[in-house]
């Protein structure tokens, strides 16, 4: 099988050395302003600290999928016997909560690790480093985009017949929608 | 609409629970900028001479600086302005946290209280909605507790608290306001706020804060940040830890005090001791420091972790910076220990930590001396650390001797009389200053105690080294990168600067030269209290990101305001002549500017009149230190000018509120 390298960025969170500034919401919401750097506003950002000073808890969490609706449950962590907010470490844009959505509009934000840049804002802005960018390359099969097709169709075969299916590749090709 | 600020203010008036928003002027923001500057504006224009601390009519003024909530790193800090029950002067106080912002993005520059809540309520700003709510469930409860107890009655954990404890509700001279991890404490505002009848402001703010011209502004802040990283990676060599780094005194890092312990005096403000500091003692209060410490912090956005969450044993965790660290353990003879322990039952009371350690070692030297007597003190235990704790419970609860003792070590001691006064002996206008007794005097110093207007020689000092040093090639090597200098005169007068011989202290730097190094340093606090930047970025450390040059830069690509070197100097010279005819007009005069009499041994009467008249002259001020009417034209404050010649200030040498002051405290010790 055939490989390829393939970049792969992640963001190393050590909550450890978080110290509870803030200024990843600031710049990640400065970054993605219109124009850029124009305004900012925490309340938009794509990264919040989860912080609650008196109970030591510093977790910087970054905004993934929006979801249609919440979980069937929710959870809680307690960890050497802090306890975390519920749902504290989803990245979730989520019916339950206000986090992750734009104050105004509601709608739903989502981190894009800054694309473009040489690294995310939050990372760079967070010189005690608890959030650093590490980049590494994977080796990943190289899937031939015809082979999925030939899987695809010898099940639809399967199911069908060869006839059904040229028939309806036949009547499909005469269509505008599919030309 | 406005960049970098909001463009409005809050008006509350608590005693008919009126609440509006107003917009602002902003020429005020060109003439003034913001923060310290317009809340001194308002003062002048809204608070006249006759208005006390405790009335109704003077004002309590919460500002966020000109760019709190904008980028620039480390600029967060709150300067909360109003009438000290203390000094009686104008008192602003600020604290760094994560108030300030909060209060820009809820779309507000200022929260401005007048008159006084019949009952003991709260404020909760969140954006445009903005409510006055019952706070009798938080009498008596400390400053911190009642921060978690609101966030968690409005399911708000984001909101951030600015809270007095048992000491600002019983209005004592030196109560705090605090905010989490830091506190607005000098001159007793907590007591004024407390007075208002108002236990806390909470803020919540989802909006957005705009810049002028942005990516000039982001490429100023990365320059900063820059620089941030290389002075983190090269302290200045030959001066002491705290002031080789950046940031507030990095006292939560720094484990040897020997500096502190062995030069600053111990109880009230007494006793030297040389030799303290021995390997035994820094082996034991470094193991404190590190178990009772559970993690670094800082304020919002900056990452110089200042701060430190502390956990006493058997005691709720806390958080702490700076100098308070020490206040305590000295004044007490004690131990880090103690220090760390009592600090946090004096956080959520809300007390200065300069002030109630020094009021309270006071109290027990006043004891031993026979001037108050056991009967004064009943129920106090026998040991240092127990009478301590007694003295501060009694303090914030004016309970007997208590309640004496809450108005500080000047209007106690004129309380107690017999012969009190002379203890109360580290004052300047009324107010206990660091413990420091030492024998030189040193003219940059002696200018700074004498003529500043915020009562705190951190607050003024920074800029130019404490002291020589003590070899040419040193002193080369420390010019060589000394950017952040406005003129290239500096280095020279630094450079010619010995230890000994012609051109050392008292009589070099000359009394101008003098006046251009405590200029320097001043205008640089000034502009950093209207801006809302650190001071431990800007104006405390040598050699720091912010400065003379990038700061107009900043503010003009921030704000959008035309601003150059020229055009700030200026601005910054007219909100600090406006801070003094303020002051002025409640009766400061030369008088009332001295420093302790016993701060130095070796004084030089002459050479202090020189210094001082040469200053005032430099100045723009007259011999009694009032701004002259050439002064206040040049700076567009004619109309200070014609309050002043209504009122008779120039033909009046000061009766209200100083003619009790100093003279007789003066000859001690």
């Amino acid at each position: 099988m055939a490989t390829e390298k393939k970049i792969i960025k992640a963001i190393k969170i050590n909550a450890d050395l978080c110290n509870g500034c803030r200024a990843c919401e600031m710049i990640c919401s400065a970054f993605h302003s219109l124009p850029m750097y124009s305004s900012n506003n925490p309340a938009r950002a794509r990264i919040r600290v989860v912080r609650h000073p008196l109970e030591d808890i510093y977790v910087p969490v970054y905004a993934g999928e929006s979801v249609g609706a919440e979980c069937a449950g929710r959870d809680k962590y307690i960890i050497d016997g802090k306890e975390y907010d519920e749902c504290a470490f989803c990245r979730a844009s989520c019916p339950s909560r206000d986090d992750f959505k734009e104050p105004d509009s509601g709608l739903p934000l989502r981190c894009d690790m800054c694309e473009g840049e040489d690294e995310p804002m939050c990372v760079k802005w967070c010189i005690t480093d608890a959030l650093t960018l590490e980049e590494r390359e994977e080796e990943v099969e190289i899937v031939e985009p015809q082979e999925k097709l030939d899987i695809g169709l010898a099940s639809l075969v399967e199911t069908h017949g060869m006839q059904k299916i040229m028939d309806a590749v036949t009547r499909m090709s005469s269509l505008k929608d599919f030309k | 609409m406005r960049y970098g600020e909001t463009g409005y203010n809050l008006e509350i008036d608590l005693t008919r629970s009126n609440i509006e928003r107003v917009s602002t002027n902003p020429e005020d923001s060109q003439l003034y900028l913001g923060g310290l500057g317009t809340n001194a504006k308002i003062m002048w224009d809204r608070v006249p001479p006759e208005v006390e601390a405790f009335s109704p009519d003077n004002l309590l003024i919460f500002a966020a600086g000109l760019l709190c909530g904008t980028p620039a790193t480390g600029c967060n800090r709150t300067i909360v302005t109003t009438i000290s029950p203390q000094t009686q002067l104008l008192v602003f106080s600020m604290m760094g946290g994560f108030w300030a912002p909060e209060l820009k993005y809820a779309g507000y520059d200022k929260v401005i209280l007048r008159g006084k809540s019949p009952k003991l309520v709260y404020l909760w700003i969140k954006d445009d909605k903005v409510e006055i709510r019952d706070a009798s469930h938080l009498k008596g409860k400390g400053a911190i507790e009642t921060a978690e107890l609101i966030c968690q009655e409005l399911k708000e954990p984001k909101a951030q608290v600015a809270a007095i404890g048992m000491a600002g509700e019983n209005r004592v001279y030196f109560a705090s306001i605090e905010q989490g991890r830091s506190s607005a404490s000098r001159g007793g505002i907590g007591a004024v706020m407390g007075d208002k009848g108002v236990k806390a402001i909470v803020v919540r703010g989802t909006k957005d804060i705009h810049l002028s011209r942005p990516a000039e502004f982001m490429e100023l802040c990365n320059e900063a940040m820059d620089y941030i990283k290389f002075r983190n990676e090269n302290p200045i060599p030959g001066v002491m830890p705290i002031l080789a780094i950046l940031g507030s005194p990095q006292e939560m890092k720094i484990h040897d005090e020997k500096w502190h312990t062995e030069n600053f005096m111990w109880g009230n403000s007494r006793e030297r001791r040389k030799g303290f500091w021995t390997e035994e003692i820094a082996k034991d209060w470094t193991q404190t420091m590190e178990k009772m410490r559970t993690r670094l912090i800082s304020c919002y956005n900056c990452p110089m972790t200042c701060g430190a969450t502390i956990s006493p044993p058997g005691k709720p965790t806390y958080m702490m910076k700076c100098f308070s660290k020490l206040t305590y353990t000295m004044a007490a003879f004690s131990d880090l220990a103690f220090g760390l322990g009592i600090a946090q039952s004096a956080t959520e009371h809300g007390v200065d930590g300069f002030s109630a350690p020094q009021v309270m070692a006071f109290a027990l030297e006043l004891l031993e001396a026979g001037i108050l007597t056991k009967d004064d003190f009943p129920g106090m235990p026998e040991d240092s650390e127990g009478r301590f704790y007694w003295l501060l419970d009694h303090i914030v609860r004016r309970e007997g001797i208590g309640d004496v003792l809450a108005n500080g070590t000047y209007w106690a001691a004129r309380q107690i009389g017999n012969g009190a006064e002379k203890y109360a002996h580290n004052n300047i206008k009324k107010q206990e200053q660091l413990p420091l007794k030492l024998s030189m005097l040193n003219p940059i110093y002696f200018l700074m105690y004498a003529t500043g207007e915020k009562l705190n020689i951190t607050q003024i000092e920074g800029q130019f080294p404490q002291a020589p040093f003590p070899t040419r090639e040193e002193r080369e090597a420390f010019v060589k990168d000394w950017f952040q200098v406005p003129d290239e005169k500096f280095k020279q007068y630094f450079l010619d600067w010995e230890l000994r011989g012609e051109k050392s202290i008292p009589f070099y730097p000359t009394p101008e030269m003098c006046c251009d190094i405590v200029d320097w340093q001043e205008r640089m606090h000034y502009i950093d209290d209207a801006l809302g930047m650190c001071a431990g970025l800007s104006s405390f450390p040598l050699k720091p990101p912010y400065h003379i040059h990038n700061y107009p830069k900043l503010i003009s690509s921030g704000v959008g305001l035309d601003m150059d070197e020229a055009t700030l100097t200026e601005a910054a010279k007219r909100y600090r002549t406006l801070v003094r005819a303020i002051n002025t007009r409640r009766g400061m005069r030369r008088k009332d500017e001295k420093p302790p009499a016993n701060h130095w041994k070796k004084r030089f009467p002459e050479l202090e009149k020189e210094l001082l008249d040469t200053y005032y002259a430099f100045k723009g001020w007259n011999e009694q230190g009032i701004p002259t009417e050439e002064t206040l034209r040049d700076l567009g404050l004619d109309y200070v000018y014609e309050e002043f010649v209504k009122r008779g200030v120039y033909s009046d040498n000061g009766d209200t509120p100083s003619q009790a002051t100093p003279a007789v405290i003066d000859k001690e010790v």
